[in-house]
């Protein structure tokens, strides 16, 4: 019997650190797209609360149970992160598993922000861009997801870019710090 | 330039994918090719109000009807071609 | 000269720099400007056409005359502003436009040649013969005229863009910037601070006002110190607004990194884009000159900017100094140059009943200055009194004030015009004019410290209410000087010599004259024929005396007469800020498959691919190039086993009750009918009955279907499902996301393709349970795959899918089977020679101009609705069509793609074109070249002798016309 070894979509990029602020790979979580069916979106609510203590989220946000995340990703259709879908789910929505399809990077330190603004269209100050909010949005050219962590930002990018991503993010770390250093 | 999509908030118009008139949301019947013809094929080119469709690509991905004036450059209204709770 | 008491710089620390390969000195706080004059350097520059010497004018961004170059090496910059350039220990500076130096400058002939070239010289006299344009009269015409010039090699600096977000953004930091940042500030709102100097105070660091009992530029401090503490104040010095955009959009341009000798890897711009819920314009104003004879000579500067460089530098460029103005404003110059100890030996104010506001200066009320002396730097001015009476004066400087310009640029941008005001003789902005967007202190037109202050903390207070901000104005105004500046209009001193308006293009008032009565008349026929304003300055500050001038000339009032069109950037931008990060791997994004690496330790070249890159052949030894490597991989597919990297086809997951249905809508052909298990060739049109795309669609399960787009067209394939689920397909079941990245899939092609699974895979398949267009899960490795026996290249073959974390493993096993059997992997040429041979299409064939008829598809079109089904049905789209048919060279000779088809007989030119070829190939399974291409009706002409000629290589090759498959056309090796 063959066994094939499992590669991660950054393998080899990260991590990457410029001053104060560190580009890492994101842990290699269960990613599963919900789109709940027409009319089904109160049931996979009860179904997601019942296996994991957590609402569908609203357009733009996220919910949080434990170690299981659910992240709206665009129009009817949510990210279930950290936890394997359960049966029932399948049920009320089309259950598409994502974990191969994305690239996650953890974008932190203090200056993340700073280094977002370089690439990222939106306002990411804590007042427009809180804990529990979700974007899809532009890294330079390339579609992504976004997110805060505690100290930082969540990206969630195509897997096959991984190396654009890492690639553009490091540049503009290293502006940002090379900018502080002159001050 | 801007657009609020009513799904993301406002966002930058680099985010979003231009289409044309939206008169392509009524769409004719199959049976008559030349109805169909101008439908598909004449479109007015006003000063002032339009209706546009416009997709927000690089966000959610739904299809927007933008009214805005091609004069003074004014978005009037931003709505979902197919509101959420269509289904 | 330096003036001991005045200026900030920083006497204790010395700097050192070089113009034109001299070593100065100056100090930090100096700008190149300032540190040339304090060191006595008066002449900077050489103008554009007359090579006339020239000096500094200002001590602002608007500075038409000192343009210099910075830097060496492959960074150098050209037209930089000696007066926004600041100085740091190192730099080194060149003069622009002069052979062979500054001082001695042999194009200045062409001054002497003046009275020829005047407006509309070059349009009159390079008319013809219109081919010595390019060859002849431009190269010349650039050499001599013209600005700094690039290195010609690569910048390897960095530039960056970046985005803001803010409730207010304010523009300029003087008395009416910082109110309104202060006002808004302190009732809590998010505020941008711009100023395009290095210090914000604006004209409080050039003056000597009192702002609430202290001298400006303490209030100022006082003003910084409490802004600085607020974290929700973000300060930008060096950065100019160049624009104002749609949505309350703003461009800005920082300069990061120009004031330092290393920046060690900081960016040396930064473009912003700040988007302001509110802004406010407090950009100040612009002093204008006087025109008069030989008003351009080095010395002759504006008088603010005499009175700037005392109090900001204490620099001087002379002992003997005079002023000459036509409001109140320039007594001040005289006043404060005449309390530093400078020799002020007259204040001539045009106006005869002015009273000096200057002291013990000499005063010449209603007097003028209609010339000056000197060669290349001032060394005397001659006065006309009113009665006519002329006297000489020796000065080494001269400033100039005919009154001030609001800088009201921004408010122009998206199309608003200004309107003029009477009583202070300017342009001032419009009632309404950028959305979101006030106007305060001077660039209102409102021209005293105290207005200022008012105005700007007013707009500040404004701006923040509106978006429901408590912000209080009342007993915040600090006192401060209130009286008004009194004018009297003097745009030009009549006379003799040349005088001049806009420095940087060396136009002056004759040809504006000269304009009018050839009739040039409107202001912007004026401007393009004159070129006034047209410079990098864009006649900050010659426009609207150029345009007062012109009023006069034609008859007409100034309003009448309007200003031309202001339009962004307010100052220049280097291209290299527009398009940061846009350089090498910048430019798109890549995406690279899971066998990318392994493919690259093959040496396989790459080929792009959308943003993908394929391996494009996998040479082996002895392949020096790709002919042999593709050859061998075609023979190897045909007759063993070759492995392919498909992931990069867009796959797209759909579910719901609704989707057979959906499908029959997006597709041509039926779909709703296809069985769980199986695998059916589907193609896509556009509403207009074009093809737009093709792939497989597998239903996987009752409810789960799996669709595949060719790689170029996933996206817009995506758009396309999106748009016809949310317009024609509103409250069906069916739900669709992109699979592309989570499946890395292969292609196993060729007759042991099965041989090679059944190594792999966990439970072996045969032709049975696996025929043709089948579709099942299967694992290998205890890993969940997905297997489709499909096939591109017309060979038993198999398509398997696993998770892209599996993909490189996969990727390495399967070739080393392969390899095991004879075979390996192939590339994208193997694969285009593989289905030429087939003749099945690519994006080379559907390339937006084809039907499903052209392609002989037509009778897929299947009876029901969908989309694209009522205009594929037009009478232009089915008859007389240019048709996909197969060619092969009938004695030998070259087929090309984009060669033209033509009769035998008939001469290869445009009338007797007969179609077109779109894809080539040698065939080595059939040992000779072939073509797909498009033919007149060629679905009826098989057998046909057609001539392919392509001009552009120089290839004439007889064909016989084929059927499109070339090989094994029943298809059998499919179902084996």
């Amino acid at each position: 019997m063959t066994d094939l070894i499992a590669r991660s979509p950054a393998f080899g990029l990260t991590p990457v650190a410029y001053g104060a602020t560190t580009l890492t790979e994101g842990p290699w979580q269960q990613l599963t797209a919900l789109m709940p069916f027409a009319g089904q979106t109160a049931r996979i609510c009860t179904a997601l609360q019942d296996a994991y203590g957590l609402n569908f989220p609203a357009p733009g946000r996220l919910t949080r149970a434990g170690h299981t995340t659910c992240v709206w990703t665009g129009r009817g259709q949510a990210f279930l992160v950290g936890s394997e879908p359960v049966q029932d789910l399948a049920r009320y929505a089309a259950v598409t598993d994502q974990s191969d399809a994305w690239v996650t990077l953890d974008l932190t330190g203090e200056q993340a922000a700073e280094v977002l603004a370089r690439l990222v269209p939106l306002d990411l100050s804590p007042r427009a861009f809180g804990a529990d909010h979700a974007a899809r949005t532009l890294l330079g050219h390339a579609a992504i997801q976004l997110h805060r962590l505690e100290n930082g930002f969540r990206i969630r990018g195509f897997r096959s870019m991984a190396r654009t991503i890492v690639h553009e993010t490091a540049d503009a770390m290293a502006a940002v710090a090379a900018r502080a250093a002159l001050d | 330039m801007r657009l609020t999509c009513p799904l993301c908030g406002a966002r930058d118009r680099r985010e979003f994918t231009y289409q044309g008139d939206a008169i392509m949301l009524t769409r004719p019947s199959n049976d008559d090719p030349t109805a169909f013809s101008d439908w598909l094929h004449l479109r007015d080119n006003p000063a002032g109000r339009t209706r546009d469709l416009w997709y927000h690509e690089a966000g959610c991905c739904a299809w927007l009807v933008v009214e805005r004036d091609t004069v003074t450059h004014a978005v009037h209204s931003v709505a979902l071609v197919e509101g959420e709770d269509a289904d | 000269m330096r003036i001991e008491g005045y200026g900030r710089v920083d006497r204790d620390v010395s700097l050192d720099f070089s113009f034109d390969g001299r070593r100065f000195a100056g100090h930090p706080g100096d700008t190149l400007a300032s540190a040339l004059m304090a060191e006595g350097v008066v002449l900077t520059g050489r103008s554009f056409k007359y090579h006339r010497p020239r000096g500094v004018l200002t001590d602002t961004s608007a500075e038409p005359n000192a343009l210099v170059t910075v830097g060496r090496g492959a960074g150098r910059d050209p037209n930089t502003r000696a007066t926004v350039q600041e100085l740091y220990n190192g730099l080194e500076a060149r003069s622009q436009n002069r052979w062979p130096t500054l001082s001695l400058d042999l194009w200045a002939v062409n001054d002497l040649a003046a009275p020829f070239l005047g407006a509309g010289f070059y349009y009159k006299t390079f008319m013809w013969p219109r081919a010595f344009w390019e060859k002849l009269y431009e190269p010349i015409i650039r050499r001599a005229a013209g600005l700094g010039a690039l290195s010609g090699e690569a910048d390897g600096e960095r530039y960056e863009k970046a985005y803001a977000f803010c409730d207010l953004l304010v523009i300029g930091a003087g008395p009416a910037g910082l109110m309104a940042a202060r006002v808004a500030a302190e009732a809590g709102a998010q505020v941008i601070l711009c100023t395009e100097e290095p210090r914000f105070g604006g004209r409080l660091l050039a003056e000597a006002e009192e702002v609430d009992g202290q001298p400006g530029h303490l209030w100022v401090a006082g003003v910084l110190a409490r802004l600085r503490g607020m974290d929700n104040v973000r300060l930008m010095p060096r950065t100019t607004v160049t624009g104002a955009y749609d949505g309350g959009t703003y461009g800005a341009l920082e300069r990061v990194s120009h004031h330092v000798a290393d920046p060690q890897g900081a960016p040396r711009e930064c473009f912003w884009r700040i988007v302001a819920q509110r802004a406010v314009l407090a950009a100040g104003a612009l002093e204008r000159p006087v025109a008069f004879g030989d008003n351009d000579r080095p010395g002759v500067m504006l008088a603010s900017a005499l009175r700037g460089y005392l109090h900001r530098y204490g620099a001087a460029p002379g002992r003997q100094v005079a002023v000459f103005t036509n409001n109140d404003d320039g007594h001040r110059t005289a006043r404060d140059l005449a309390r530093a100890g400078l020799n002020v030996v007259a204040l001539v104010d045009s106006r005869h009943d002015a009273e000096s506001l200057a002291g013990e200066v000499p005063f010449f009320p209603g007097w003028q200055v209609c010339g000056t002396q000197g060669r290349r730097r001032l060394s005397g001015i001659t006065l006309r009194a009113p009665d006519g009476r002329r006297d000489v004066l020796q000065v080494e400087a001269l400033g100039v004030s005919g009154g001030y310009n609001p800088s009201l640029h921004l408010t122009c941008h998206m199309g608003a015009r200004p309107v003029w005001r009477d009583d202070i003789a300017a342009f001032v902005p419009p009632a309404a004019h950028v959305p979101g967007l006030t106007v305060a202190g001077s660039a209102n037109g409102a021209f005293t410290t105290y207005g200022c202050l008012t105005e700007g903390a007013e707009a500040g207070a404004e701006a923040v209410r509106v978006l429901g901000f408590r912000a209080e104005v009342a007993d915040n105004i600090p006192q401060a000087n209130n009286t008004p500046n009194r004018l009297r209009r003097l745009w030009a001193v009549p006379g003799r010599g040349r005088a001049w308006l806009d420095f940087q293009n060396d136009v002056t008032v004759k040809d504006v004259r000269q304009a009018a009565a050839e009739n040039y008349a409107s202001v912007e026929h004026m401007k393009r024929y004159t070129t006034q304003g047209m410079a990098t300055d864009q006649g900050k500050s010659s426009n609207v005396s150029a345009l007062a001038i012109l009023a006069d000339a034609t008859g007409r009032d100034i309003p009448e007469t309007g200003t031309t069109t202001f339009r962004p950037p307010y100052s220049p931008i280097a291209i290299a800020a527009m398009g940061a990060g846009g350089q090498g791997a910048g430019f798109a994004p890549e995406r690279f498959t899971t066998s990318h690496e392994a493919s690259l330790r093959r040496a396989a070249p790459m080929v792009e691919a959308g943003l993908w890159y394929r391996p494009s052949y996998f040479p082996v030894k002895g392949e020096r190039h790709w002919r042999p490597a593709c050859d061998r991989e075609v023979r190897m597919v045909r007759d063993r086993v070759g492995v392919c990297d498909v992931s990069t086809l867009g796959k797209i997951d759909l579910q719901g009750r609704d989707v057979g249905r959906f499908l029959d809508c997006v597709y041509a052909n039926t779909f709703s009918t296809l069985k769980p298990g199986r695998t059916r060739y589907g193609l896509m049109l556009r509403e207009d009955g074009f093809v737009m795309d093709d792939g497989t669609t597998a239903r996987l399960a009752e409810l789960h279907w799996l669709m595949t787009t060719t790689t170029a067209a996933a996206g817009q394939v995506m758009r396309h499902l999106d748009w016809v689920k949310q317009a024609y397909a509103q409250g069906w079941d069916v739900r669709f996301i992109s699979v592309t990245e989570q499946w890395a899939q292969f292609a196993v092609a060729g007759p042991q393709a099965r041989d090679l699974l059944n190594d792999v895979l966990d439970a072996p398949i045969d032709n049975l349970g696996f025929p043709y267009m089948a579709n099942g899960a299967v694992s290998i490795g205890g890993t969940r795959a997905r297997l489709f026996r499909i096939s591109f290249s017309g060979e038993h073959a198999y398509e398997v899918a696993v998770p892209s974390r599996y993909g490189a493993a996969l990727w390495d096993l399967l070739v080393a089977r392969a390899e095991a059997l004879g075979g390996g992997p192939y590339g994208m040429e193997a694969l285009n020679v593989l289905r030429i041979e087939k003749g099945h299409i690519t994006h080379a064939e559907i390339h937006g101009r084809t039907t499903a008829h052209d392609i002989g598809m037509g009778r897929m079109i299947a009876a029901k609705d969908c989309i694209g089904r009522t205009m594929a049905g037009r009478p232009g789209l089915v008859n007389d069509r240019e048709e996909l048919v197969g060619l092969r060279p009938l004695a030998g000779g070259t087929l090309t793609a984009g060669a033209h088809l033509f009769a035998p007989e008939a001469d290869p030119v445009r009338e007797n074109d007969h179609g077109y070829t779109t894809s080539a190939c040698f065939s080595p399974t059939l040992g000779e070249e072939r073509a797909l291409g498009f033919l007149l009706n060629g679905h009826r002409r098989h057998g046909e002798t057609v001539r392919l000629v392509d001009h552009l290589r120089g290839i004439d090759t007889l064909c016989e016309v084929t059927a499109p498959c070339a090989f094994d056309p029943t298809g059998g090796r499919l179902r084996d």
